[in-house]
């Protein structure tokens, strides 16, 4: 469905360049569900304007639902769909008229673009506001009639970017209900940028990190928290009998970091613990054994904010792991 | 990939037929601005009757009725009024596109397979449309004060003006483009441009009344053939001055057009 080769784009800025995506090759099949994951400016955006023919790449090749973006911009514009950053309402306008005028846009008549767009406004549960003029809305319902306006015609590859950002939990439960439900029933393959770990986590079953403009990452979400990570686990012991574990903790973190710090007489120990609920029983008989029982044990499944960090030694901004 | 094609993937290359299609949905969403808030089409035709209230009769006692070439003050400013209606109307099309460009509406429309000379087409007749009820109503307000009505004359010369503004609207959209993020860019350029422009054409007082330099001057600007069509149109006359008229509207609409693709595509980069 998608296919590039070493996709680029500079942007000049007042005589200088930035790089901001950097050569990426990604593949994605049909049907197929992605999520960009990455930190401000990453270029995750600039790479969807790529595939979607809203910038011009300044080198390498992409091809959209079969059709090259640079050789026929206008083919790929007609069998996808598009939902970018920013609000895409006119104003002035009201909701079900942009709704209705989009699919028009797309070449559907009037009544199944109308049937469509009431559709559409109950399940994004936006149909008490259709005769309001966009500027009337909140943000989080202007993110939904952004939805709204992208799913009109029911593309076979939609490009979300941010689509979540802005909404209440309960709405963007509603959003991944619609997108799956879309997905079951029409096949529709799918590749969005998130802000929110948790969604690329538990929606996507493929997610492609993106940092300063170049793929460092691309699998699923479980497969690249078991291969990076490992769990984090923390036990205390007692401060006498640490040293009965330390060379055991070590091996346990199969070359990892031990950290540990000791307080009102335990000493906590820190280490990533590959499949860490599976070993975790094993650990605690062998520390028995050994003559240092464990006072206390906590373990925390890794997060994709784990992944990343481990990849680049920083953190995904703020708000990432909201 | 599923087998069935949609409506959008059906269609044909782009063509004169499929931007002409396009052309139609993306003046309708226009329309629909006015049409649900009618009170703004009032004010729009309040104005140039107040305009050609207060200016006409200061006009014929200033420069005298021989400088009309036989016709009556108002016979000759009226259709000076109604092209300067759609200047000023057609030459604003960028302006709200300015502000478009910073939410994502721009880049919403830019996706959809809607032909680029469409979206700069459609908005241009959108600031024409009205015009061509406020040129009719004018003509019936000036009727009772000696002005003669041919209504297929300025049928016609509302349609060139049309054409005109087609090219005047996609260089406007072009300039909004251009003038990215600096808006004074776009009102200077446009009110810069758009005052010699008028003024060299006859617009408001006849050129033949200025020096030899401005009457030179005046034959390079286009608008000066579509003043002169349109006071050739409305005083019931068709000839020269509306073949070259309709001439000059067209090479104006045909370049506004490359302009303004370019400019869309330039964008791009
Ligand atoms: N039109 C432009 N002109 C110049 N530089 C740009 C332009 N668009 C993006 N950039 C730069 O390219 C880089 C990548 O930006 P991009 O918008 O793709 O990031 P992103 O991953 O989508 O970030 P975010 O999470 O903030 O949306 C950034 O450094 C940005 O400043
Ligand atoms: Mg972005």
């Amino acid at each position: 469905m998608i296919h590039t080769e070493k996709l680029t784009k500079n942007f000049t800025v007042k005589k200088e360049t930035v790089e901001a995506v950097k050569g990426v090759d990604i593949d994605v099949a049909p049907g197929e569900l992605v999520a960009f994951l990455g930190p401000n400016g990453a270029g995750k955006s600039t790479t969807l304007r790529m595939l979607t023919t809203l910038l011009r790449p300044t080198s390498g090749t992409a091809s959209v639902a079969g059709v090259d973006v640079t050789a026929d911009p206008a083919g790929v514009r007609a069998r996808i769909g598009y939902i970018g950053q920013g609000n895409g309402g006119g104003h002035s306008f009201r909701v079900i008229d942009e709704l209705v005028m989009q699919g028009r846009f797309y070449g559907m008549n009037s009544s199944d673009a109308l049937a469509r767009a009431h559709e559409l406004l109950t399940s994004l549960d936006l149909a008490d506001l259709s005769k309001r003029t966009v500027v009337k809305l909140s943000g989080g319902q202007r993110r939904r009639m952004d939805v709204a306006l992208g799913l009109m015609h029911s593309p076979r590859l939609l490009f979300l970017d941010e689509p979540s950002t802005g909404m209440d939990p309960q709405n963007r439960a509603n959003l991944w209900e619609h997108i799956m439900r879309m997905r079951a029933e029409h096949g529709t393959t799918i590749v969005l940028t998130t802000h929110y770990m948790d969604e690329a986590d538990s929606m996507s079953e493929r997610v492609i990190i993106i940092d300063h403009g170049h793929i460092i990452a691309d699998d699923t979400a479980g497969r690249l928290k078991a291969n990076l990570a490992g769990d984090l686990l923390a036990v205390e012991v007692a401060a006498g009998s640490a040293s009965g574990v330390r060379g055991l903790l070590g091996r346990a973190a199969a070359g990892g970091e031990v950290s540990e710090n000791s307080y009102d007489g335990v000493v906590r120990f820190r280490l990533r613990l590959p499949e860490g609920a599976r070993l975790a029983p094993a650990l605690l008989k062998e520390m028995d054994d050994a003559g240092a029982p464990a006072q206390s044990l906590e373990l925390k499944p890794p997060t994709l904010d784990d992944v990343f960090l481990e990849l680049t030694g920083r953190n995904l901004r703020e708000g990432a792991n909201r | 990939m599923g087998t069935q094609a949609t409506a959008a993937e059906a269609r044909e290359k782009p063509g004169l037929g499929q931007v002409l299609h396009d052309t139609r949905f993306v003046f309708w969403r226009e329309m629909l601005l006015p049409l649900r808030d009618p009170f703004s089409l009032i004010f729009s035709l309040i104005q140039p009757l107040v305009f050609l209230g207060l200016f006409g009769p200061l006009l014929g006692a200033a420069v005298g009725a021989p400088a009309f070439g036989g016709q009556s003050t108002l016979q000759w400013f009226l259709p000076g009024v109604v092209v300067m209606i759609a200047l000023f109307g057609t030459s604003m099309t960028g302006s709200n596109l300015q502000y478009e460009l910073m939410t994502g509406f721009y880049e919403r429309i830019l996706a959809t397979p809607l032909s680029r000379s469409s979206l700069m087409i459609g908005r241009a007749l959108k600031e024409w449309a009205p015009l061509v009820v406020q040129g009719l109503l004018i003509a019936l307000v000036c009727i009772p004060f000696g002005f003669v009505f041919y209504p297929l004359h300025v049928l016609l010369g509302l349609i060139i003006l049309g054409i005109f503004g087609i090219g005047l609207g996609a260089l406007s959209y072009a300039l909004a483009l251009v003038s990215q993020n600096k808006e004074w860019i776009f009102w200077g350029v446009q009110q810069t441009l758009l005052f010699p422009l008028m003024i060299l054409s006859g617009i408001m007082l006849p050129i033949e009344a200025g020096p030899a330099w401005m009457k030179t001057a005046s034959l390079f600007n286009p608008l000066t053939y579509l003043v002169n069509a349109e006071r050739e149109l409305f005083a019931g006359g068709v000839g020269t001055d509306t073949l070259l008229g309709l001439l000059a509207a067209s090479v104006t609409a045909a370049v506004g057009l490359v302009v303004g693709v370019k400019a869309i595509n330039r964008n791009l980069n």
